[in-house]
């Protein structure tokens, strides 16, 4: 290329005094930042790649199999029976969900605050968002048995004159989920075109140039264009923030709008979003911490952002321990005898060890850690509590499913339920497909929002002094 | 005027700039001279750029708004419609008249979301006349460093107050490098 920029990799550092911590450390430049992250999906594929690869897309395979297998065969092969109806299924499905909260949250909640750290994390956490509503979708459509009559749930004119009840709390349901999707997807795919125009430009072969032509559709950064891109993206994050706080709320009301003790509680709606966005933010640095290290990103995701990030989970994570606390006190003050046994089964009953482990340790102790500035810079220790909290997440809703099914009003239809390798290969198999999406994202696309990274650092706000610099020579320089 | 020796047509005249603070200030000379057919390239967006050009607000919002409403009649309509007109039946203990919106609310709230999120979407392309795969900026070799850290100024030809003399000065005085005259094919 005409003008390859010769200009230095690094700016030298200022002077030290009272600023704050640089969102992209070592003063680093635009042209770095480019050359970083779009040499990510520009290199050939690492070994390891390959081989996480392979292992992620055979779990996911299989899982597809268990699928097939369940909707060939039946429901029964799992161990959903009456009383127990909802069991992993379920539990993954709002396990799922969950995931996606802290994508959007970070992208559209975070935008609003004006909090630029989230630049660096926004791509691939709307990514996750993604591809976990993608796995939470696949529960709800194969658990009702009956596979080919899912579309009774689209409303569309038909000569047998079904027509939806949109009264239903599982109604709103599907339009909750699809609309949080296509939403995400929209916002995800505005967000990416400028990085698009970026690897289009940067391209070396022609198959690469057209794919990224394509979908780049032509942009040129032109600020007439950033106008209505940038209003564009300030709306789809207003329209986003009410609805990320209404996908969870939605969620809870399958369960809030029935009579059964443990799931009819008012409480539900702002304790699920809480947990969904602490589970969300445990998964993000799930997936970071892993690729911060491998692609060498330690200057765009620094140690400030995995300390924000675990204040959020502290955050979180508090909230959801007072929602417990709550649930236990009312269901004592309510004086409701179905209740209060239902709380003392939560804690002493058949999955004692689950609320134990899941509920108190993981999600309620484990990040109180994060009190601790060396907690929460130590990765080591973040990695740990993000762990807990993503197996404490799926226990709490396994509990709160399963756990308010097995014992009925009648002692007589009491049964505890056990999954099958079915439901446990299924669930696995979501983990592979997850995974599997997440690693061919890093691939072929930039993991990290390289147009909107530039305006956090110094050089992008015009309105400060810095040093004068020169166009990187590429022909004759100009002298004024 | 708007043709080379060569015969190709000028699109515009071109200037790149070492920083977005230099292409701030630029823009606001031009900006100051009277041009109303040019616009500045940068890797991101640059803020105070709108005011720098003089451009002002973007109304996508009102199309937003459009999207936000139709979508809002729609759930109505599908909700209502079938409820109290077409088959009016108390469901789960919920009366079929108005009284029962409470339950309708969810999918009025997502509906309005959603239908406002694609109205942001396709505006966002429309008002910016994407996607348009070919541009005459494209035509110049130094342009595809605007993804990445490249600041450019063009000030189109077609322009009322256009001349070759005026617009290398300006741009100059400006402090733009590598001006250029961009072909329109």
């Amino acid at each position: 290329m005409d003008g390859a920029p010769t200009a230095p990799e690094t700016i030298k550092e200022a002077e030290p005094e009272l600023t704050r911590v640089p969102l992209v450390l070592h003063r680093r430049n635009f042209s770095w930042l480019t050359e970083r992250i779009s040499g990510v999906v520009e290199q050939p594929a690492p070994r390891w790649w390959w081989v996480a690869f392979a292992i992620t897309s055979s779990i996911a395979t299989f899982g597809l199999f268990c699928i097939g297998y369940l909707i060939s065969t039946g429901v029964g092969t799992w161990g959903n029976q009456i009383p127990v109806g909802w069991a992993w299924d379920i539990t993954n499905f709002v396990f799922w969900i969950g995931i996606g909260h802290a994508g959007t949250l970070i992208s559209a909640i975070l935008f609003l605050l004006r909090q630029k750290w989230r630049t660096s994390i926004n791509r691939s956490a709307e990514a996750m968002t993604l591809f976990a509503v993608i796995c939470a979708a696949i529960f709800p459509g194969i658990h009702v048995g009956r596979f080919w009559m899912a579309w009774y749930l689209a409303p569309m004119p038909n000569n047998w004159a079904i027509w939806q009840n949109f009264r239903s709390p599982l109604m709103w349901d599907v339009f909750a989920v699809s609309t949080y999707f296509t939403v995400s997807v929209l916002f995800w795919y505005t967000g990416l075109v400028p990085d698009l125009a970026t690897l289009r430009d940067r391209a070396t072969t022609k198959i690469r140039k057209f794919l990224f032509g394509i979908f780049a559709l032509g942009w040129r950064g032109s600020n007439r264009n950033w106008r209505h891109y940038e209003m564009a993206y300030l709306l789809l994050a207003g329209l986003s923030t009410p609805l990320v706080l209404s996908v969870h709320s939605v969620v809870s009301f399958d369960f809030a709008t029935s009579v059964l003790p443990t799931w009819h509680t008012t409480i539900f709606p702002p304790y699920f979003v809480a947990g969904a966005i602490f589970g969300g933010f445990a998964m993000v640095l799930t997936l970071l911490l892993p690729a911060r290290a491998i692609f060498k990103l330690h200057d765009v995701i620094t140690p400030q952002h995995i300390d924000k990030m675990a204040k959020i989970i502290l955050l979180t994570g508090s909230f959801v321990a007072y929602a417990y606390s709550m649930e236990f006190f009312v269901a004592w003050y309510s004086g409701n005898s179905y209740e209060k046994f239902a709380f003392w089964n939560r804690i002493f009953g058949p999955y004692w060890w689950y609320w134990w482990f899941g509920m108190l340790f993981c999600n309620c102790l484990s990040p109180q850690l994060f009190w601790f500035k060396w907690c929460r810079r130590n990765v080591f220790v973040v990695f740990f509590v993000c762990m807990c909290v993503n197996a404490g997440m799926w226990f709490e809703r396994f509990i709160i499913i399963a756990g308010g099914l097995i014992r009925d009003f009648l002692p007589s239809s009491w049964r505890v339920y056990h999954p099958t390798w079915v439901d446990i290969w299924t669930y696995i198999g979501t983990l592979g497909i997850f995974t599997s999406l997440f690693l061919i994202f890093i691939r072929f696309l930039p993991m990290i929002a390289m147009s909107e990274v530039k305006t956090a650092i110094p050089e992008a706000d015009p309105h400060q002094e810095l040093p004068p610099q020169s166009v990187s020579p590429g022909g004759k320089e100009r002298t004024r | 005027m708007t043709k080379t020796p060569y015969g190709h047509k000028v699109y515009a005249m071109a200037a790149e700039y070492p920083s977005a603070a230099a292409l701030y200030e630029a823009a606001k000379r031009v900006r100051d001279a009277g041009f109303r057919r040019w616009d500045v390239y940068s890797p991101f967006p640059i803020h105070g750029m709108d005011d720098a050009m003089g451009i002002g607000k973007s109304w996508l919002s009102g199309w937003v708004l459009f999207g936000g409403v139709s979508g809002f009649l729609t759930a109505a309509i599908v909700e209502f419609g079938p409820s109290s007109i077409l088959y009016p039946l108390d469901v789960h203990g919920k009366p079929w008249n108005f009284f029962t919106v409470p339950a309708f609310f969810p999918i009025m709230f997502e509906l309005t979301v959603l239908f406002a999120a694609f109205a942001a979407f396709f505006a966002w392309q429309v008002m910016n006349g994407l996607p348009r795969w070919y541009h005459p900026m494209f035509n110049w070799d130094r342009f595809s460093r605007v993804t990445n850290d490249g600041f450019f100024l063009a000030i189109e030809a077609r322009d009322p107050r256009f001349t070759e003399n005026t617009v290398r000065q300006l741009l100059e005085e400006t402090g733009g490098q590598h001006i250029t005259i961009v072909h329109e094919d």
